[in-house]
């Protein structure tokens, strides 16, 4: 199993340590639930060395990654950060990504760690453009600080002024005394910041900023599901998969159909057009149980769709699920049934968004 | 980790406690570390047959939903029915909170559960 640099950081710090992606990552320090709400009212810090960053450079590196990417590069300015996919020719997800322009013939990709091989793979493969695709996973750490009081946290370890970085716009800076590129984005809801850097510059600040700042908890792959399932943010392989497109599961937003031809245009248009026969929605357990991934959605004895996430929400207490439902039972407010175990458990559709985000626009 | 001498366990983590014919069923500490937060118990109801091994409730962790097997045959004479609005109790102590109390059917069956250096071990 892979290691981040991390590693022992965590194990010393008492974590509960779990295989994620093929890395030995760790799930929570404490608990879940503490963790997940430290990061909603104070700050939390998570190592997020996992991900995978690909570099794309060359001359026609814009026409490439809009070519390759549901949103639109083109409208990017330098420094800015835009969220969107890979899709298949049908409009199934490859990966839900960040891509970040550095300028016109530079790019760098934050890409899912399960997902960094098949992404290699997949952008090799529509390369017609001539562009380098450099892997720069191995070299790579991350580090995510998220949270309302983030900001104040990061602001006492640099010089550049956080105030004027804007959410998902990212530069360069010195955090303590270490070269790292900062981006305002995250996985979370919250305010916070994204912090990219060689291994021993993110083994510094982890250890220095926790060290510096007694309000910020580590905090693990565990809440970061909680967190990012509350306020409806996807999980490739849950609500984005090759058989979920964006339009399906309800992230248009990030699929721009005003720019120029791109891989699965054709069909994420007619899907949009035709209205798709699957939605990602949100459900809400009317009796007690919690609805769990994989779960079967019925109506009556017809199996309408399945669980893609579901917890009992930390912020809010409720038993709540996102769920890819048949559209004729999708609406707000029809009563549905969700199969666990043994038993039926009364589920009712509602938005699947369970919390407000609140991050800096 | 805790793992009181008077108790027989099982590997899938589950103690009992025999009194006067009565069986007492619960979670191991282990299982209650390794679970985390419980949020969720899934009881059965009295007068339910239970059979050794096999599963006779649901636990719920935040992260996700395990089955909880019985160490022993028989039929369910009480439930824990607070575990239902305080599950977190099953962290706090798991050996003082039984979760379903059973008549004893056959008292061997003790045989083929561990004891606690026996359970220390397999733990390991």
């Amino acid at each position: 199993m892979k290691k981040t640099v991390l590693h022992d950081v965590h194990v010393k710090l008492g974590a509960k340590m779990v295989e994620f992606a093929g890395f030995h990552m760790p799930i929570s320090y404490t608990s879940i639930t503490d963790e997940h709400m430290a990061v909603r009212q104070k700050a939390g810090i998570f190592d997020v060395s996992h991900m995978g960053e690909i570099i794309v450079t060359g001359a026609q590196a814009t026409d490439f990654v809009d070519y390759v990417f549901t949103n639109n590069v083109r409208s990017m300015t330098a420094n800015q950060v835009l969220y969107g996919m890979f899709c298949e020719p049908h409009g199934g997800v490859v990966d839900d990504l960040l891509v970040y322009k550095v300028n016109d013939e530079h790019y760098y990709l934050v890409v899912n760690a399960s997902n960094i091989e098949k992404d290699l793979a997949w952008l090799h493969k529509q390369n017609s453009f001539g562009v380098d695709i450099i892997d720069q996973s191995e070299s790579t750490s991350e580090v995510a600080v998220q949270g309302p009081l983030a900001e104040s946290m990061l602001q006492k370890t640099t010089d550049y002024d956080l105030s004027t970085l804007k959410f998902f716009t990212f530069d360069d800076m010195v955090v303590y005394d270490h070269d790292v590129m900062v981006s305002r984005t995250g996985y979370t809801g919250e305010d916070g910041f994204e912090i990219y850097g060689d291994h021993e510059a993110i083994k510094d600040i982890f250890e220095r900023l926790l060290a510096d700042h007694e309000g910020l908890m580590p905090c693990g792959l565990g809440c970061r599901d909680t967190l990012r399932f509350e306020v409806a943010l996807p999980l490739y392989g849950n609500e984005l998969s090759k058989d979920i497109s964006p339009i399906m599961a309800g992230y248009s937003f990030a699929v721009s159909f005003d720019k120029g031809d791109f891989i699965g245009k054709e069909a994420l248009l007619k899907q949009k057009e035709d209205k798709p026969a699957q939605r990602v929605v949100g459900l809400e357990a009317l009796d007690k149980g919690i609805l769990r991934h994989g779960y079967e959605v019925y109506s009556g004895d017809t199996r309408v769709g399945h669980i893609t996430t579901g917890y009992i929400a930390p912020t809010t207490g409720e038993s709540v699920a996102m769920a890819l439902i048949e559209r004729a039972h999708a609406k707000k407010g029809t009563e549905l049934e969700v199969a666990i175990r043994k038993r039926r458990v009364k589920v009712i559709v509602r938005n699947k968004k369970f919390h407000d985000k609140n991050t800096k626009q | 980790m805790k793992t009181p001498k008077d108790l027989y366990y099982t590997e899938t983590h589950e103690w009992v406690k025999v009194e006067d014919g009565f069986a007492f069923i619960g979670i191991t500490d282990y299982a209650q570390d390794s679970l985390g937060e419980i949020v969720f118990v899934e009881l059965p109801e009295e007068n339910e047959q239970v059979n050794q091994f096999e599963e006779f409730a649901a636990i719920e962790s935040v992260k996700a939903a395990s089955d909880l097997n019985s160490p022993v045959s028989g039929v369910i004479v009480a439930v824990n029915e607070e575990l239902e609005d305080n599950p977190e109790l099953l962290n706090e102590d798991p050996y003082e909170n039984w979760i379903i109390k059973v008549e004893l059917e056959d008292e061997t069956e003790i045989n083929k559960l561990m004891n606690a250096e026996e359970y220390k071990e397999h733990c390991e």
